[in-house]
């Protein structure tokens, strides 16, 4: 039986539908991330999920409980790193997780006793009593991780687990993250990093205006919606270039900005065109996730 | 839609509270002595300058000393401003500030259980103002009736009632700022229309009249006369306003918060 599952779950603020009619199944074990542009529905559906909000339809059942009837019970084996950090500042490091600790009604010599490894888990063993305001973004986040574990969690919900950080601390969260999957550990996540999303869930789908238009494993959702191979092309007259000798020798081309995304099975074409003309730069690679957002979600702005 | 109607069910209550008033009670131990002078200080000072430096030029207000005559009010004037001002202040720090009541919302404890826990740690913070106001008037020797000792648990109930309305307030507060609004609309014309400072009787009619409907004139009924070792004569309609009060302001406080958290 999955660890989550949801089905035709729907959420309105005032006429809005936010969330239309999302299914979701989450097996014991796997990491699975929830993609899409910002108001997607992404920490909605979170939110209804932990039942921490009730839905206007569909049901929720998490580590086999109903939700939201049975979600307090349900809550008492899943950790939440929520994508505002919400330590408690009046507290010490150590304050954090004892008091975080008694929320799920859990012993004083319980929380103890998990309190070291917690504080090496989170990189914060030489700062067990510094205030939270001393404290680094990143040591913030990891503490903020440290402290969802507190009750010895089935399943973890992570709401954007890295946005904000620099590149080293979100190296350092990934890699917590991957040794939680090693001790079994079911993890769902919220990002809007592609590399995140592929470098971390087994599988992922994409959600864009409340509804999930894409899911499967990342390599499987690159070759089944794009192209092996992008040219990203730039410089003086691309446009002009796209427009004639670009589109004759990719399948698909894109122009954002002052960059052409040119789509291909072989790009050997593409290149030795390019090669001939000075004033244009390109850069060949393989195609990712960004790719495939792109192309399934649009290259607008959302705010 | 149909989850909104969710907002107004009863009150699910559960002794799920307690760590989270054990949380508040944590970080009030670490802040105890500034905190309790912030409480305590302006009301006692009220009393002594207002009690003794006026109370000297005038004569028994109600057959006693003006100082005597004060001390009840200033017991329940000194609980209600303490548990106000948890209720609005750090209440509101909790909510919106520090998002602390989402973290908690994230373990297995439900917003009725923080709503509970946040009624009863603004009562438990005004019950020490309300007792340490009683402590001077027992070191200073104006009350010698046994009686008085009823107080204790009646601040309990005064406190309870003003964390209540104050909790409605924070849930329907944009900022701090919006909190000016219930102090000059409400709090100001409580201390003032109430009895602390003279009697009721001294207003004139339509001023009574609204007297009579707010918390504060209740509680000083109750209070200002068990001092004296009397019975207060309407006992049973103070009670009953003032629990009124604290389970209508506690029902409404739930009912808002909900629909602000839980949207």
């Amino acid at each position: 039986m999955p660890v989550l599952e949801a089905r035709g779950l729907r959420k309105f603020y005032g006429a809005l539908e936010v969330v239309a009619g999302v299914d979701l199944a989450v097996p014991r074990g796997e990491c699975f991330g929830l993609l899409g542009p910002n108001g997607a529905g992404k920490t909605t559906t979170l939110r209804l999920c932990l039942g921490l909000t009730d839905p206007d339809g569909g049901e929720i059942s998490l580590l086999g409980l109903p939700v939201p009837a049975a979600a307090r019970r349900a809550r008492a084996k899943v950790g939440v790193v929520p994508q505002v950090d919400n330590l408690d500042p009046d507290f010490t490091v150590r304050e954090n997780l004892l008091v975080y600790g008694r929320y799920f009604d859990l012993p004083q010599r319980d929380i103890a006793a998990r309190m070291p490894e917690l504080l090496e888990f989170a990189g914060l063993t030489g700062r067990a009593g510094a205030k939270i305001n001393t404290l680094s973004g990143g040591m913030k986040r990891r503490l903020t991780l440290a402290r969802s574990l507190i009750n010895d969690p089935d399943v973890l919900f992570l709401d954007e687990p890295t946005t904000g950080l620099d590149p080293q601390a979100r190296h350092m969260i990934w890699e917590r993250l991957k040794s939680l999957m090693g001790q079994g550990k079911t993890l769902v996540l919220t990002t809007h990093f592609m590399d995140e999303a592929e470098r971390l869930c087994h599988r992922l789908s994409i959600m864009d205006h409340g509804r999930i238009i894409a899911s499967g494993p990342p390599r499987e959702l690159i070759s089944r919606y794009i192209e092996p191979q992008v040219v990203e092309v730039y410089g003086e007259g691309v446009r002009e270039w796209a427009g004639s000798q670009g589109a004759g020798l990719a399948e698909r081309t894109e122009i954002a900005g002052e960059t052409a995304f040119c789509y291909a099975r072989d790009a050997q074409a593409l290149i030795a065109g390019l090669n001939g003309r000075a004033g244009l730069r390109y850069l060949h690679r393989p195609a990712n996730l960004e790719d495939v957002f792109l192309k399934l979600t649009g290259r607008d702005i959302r705010d | 839609m149909l989850s909104t109607l969710r907002f107004f069910r009863a009150p699910r209550l559960s002794p799920r509270f307690m760590p989270v008033w054990r949380r508040n009670f944590l970080v009030w131990r670490k802040l105890a002595i500034p905190s309790m002078l912030g409480n305590l200080a302006d009301p006692m000072f009220y009393m002594l300058a207002l009690g003794y430096g006026l109370g000297s030029l005038l004569p028994d207000v109600e057959g006693i000393p003006y100082i005597t005559f004060l001390a009840g009010g200033t017991v329940c004037y000194s609980t209600m401003n303490s548990a106000t001002f948890e209720a609005l202040y750090s209440g509101f720090s909790r909510m919106h500030v520090q998002r602390t009541w989402d973290a908690i919302l994230n373990a297995p404890i439900n917003l009725d259980d923080i709503l509970l826990a946040e009624l009863f740690w603004a009562a438990s913070k005004s019950f020490l103002s309300g007792m340490a106001i009683l402590l001077i008037i027992w070191v200073l020797g104006l009350s010698h009736s046994w009686l008085a000792l009823a107080i204790i648990p009646l601040v309990i109930l005064i406190g309870l009632t003003f964390a209540a309305l104050g909790l409605t307030i924070t849930a329907v507060s944009p900022s701090y700022d919006f909190f000016m609004y219930y102090f000059t609309l409400a709090i100001t014309p409580m201390v003032l229309l109430c009895g602390v400072f003279f009697p009721v009787s001294q207003l004139p009619p339509w001023l009574q009249d609204i007297s009579a409907w707010l918390p504060l004139t209740h509680a000083i009924e109750l209070v200002r006369p068990l001092l004296q070792g009397q019975i207060p004569p309407r006992a049973a309609l103070n009670l009953a306003v003032l629990a009124g009060y604290a389970a209508a302001g506690f029902y409404a406080a739930l009912v808002l918060t909900r629909r602000r958290l839980l949207k």
